[in-house]
């Protein structure tokens, strides 16, 4: 074997192990922590697929953006020492069985199905590429999906503000606006 | 990388959807639903990665797939948390069960 593969199926054990104690720990504080290393994982393996933007955009948006976010939500809402309720054990039963049978068919599906895979040496995917993509206005270009991005995200964080500030105590005789 | 790890990548991604789904359904937490939610994401753009990268590599648009995705991820996170904190200030509880009105 190659050592590109070891590492490989090193990286996916690493990932899907920690994918697993994700949503099997009993503390919410630690399973955030495992998410973390899931996501990590998923970058290396766009790091070993040639893929650098993408993963330093995962690395960013993900590590630091969504699981600070998420950690900073549990300071807020709850005692990270607390274990959480646990569920009935016919949900984690059939819940199991649902997701073991699944997992079980697609990966038959997957095995089973010869999938015929092209030289790779077209394309890199390099910033350089995926930028001009981006802001070009020829066919193939993705300027108004990026155009459309950035008002959903303006969008959202007018609407996080809205949802989540905290209204302050008018005095007598004044209306709130919302 | 070579191109026999397609199968086994496509199967990991398989294993993280389906992980995440069974989180889904049995956590009774609304911020562990949420971490499951971006599981299924992200086996989501790791398909697109793979699928793009070895069976049209002379194309872009799974890469762009995936850094949409990512941004539209960091969008719902941000709102579905700010939903969280205000039901938290309602409620004082993050259990979807104590949650069944929005003001």
């Amino acid at each position: 074997m190659e050592s590109q593969t070891v590492v490989f199926y090193l990286i996916s054990a690493l990932t899907a192990f920690s994918a697993l104690l994700a949503v099997t720990a009993s503390q919410l504080f630690r399973s955030a922590i495992y998410l973390l290393f899931t996501l990590i994982g998923i970058a290396a393996i766009y790091f070993m697929l040639d893929q650098d933007f993408i993963a330093a955009v995962q690395i960013i948006v993900y590590v630091g953006g969504i699981v600070v976010l998420i950690i900073f939500s549990i300071f807020l809402t709850q005692d990270s020492g607390v274990e959480m309720r646990k569920s009935e054990w016919w949900r984690i039963a059939a819940s199991g069985m649902a997701a073991l049978s699944g997992f079980l068919l697609t990966a038959l599906g997957l095995v089973e199905y010869n999938f015929v895979t092209q030289s790779d040496n077209l394309v890199t995917g390099g910033v350089k590429e995926l930028g001009r993509a981006l802001l070009s206005l020829n066919a193939g270009g993705y300027v108004l999906p990026f155009e459309m991005v950035g008002l959903l995200l303006l969008a959202a964080m007018i609407g996080c503000i809205v949802i989540a500030v905290k209204l302050k105590e008018l005095p007598e005789g004044k209306e709130n606006i919302q | 990388m070579n191109q026999e790890l397609l199968t086994p990548l496509l199967i990991l991604s398989a294993f993280l959807f389906f992980t995440g789904v069974y989180g889904f359904v049995t956590r009774r937490n609304m911020i562990s639903m949420l971490m499951s939610a971006e599981l299924m994401l992200n086996s989501a753009n790791i398909n697109f990665v793979a699928f793009n990268k070895f069976l049209y590599p002379g194309k872009l648009d799974g890469m762009f797939f995936t850094l949409f995705i990512i941004t539209i991820a960091a969008a719902e996170a941000a709102l579905a948390i700010a939903i969280i904190i205000h039901v938290y200030r309602q409620t004082k509880s993050i259990d979807v069960k104590d949650a069944d009105q929005l003001i």
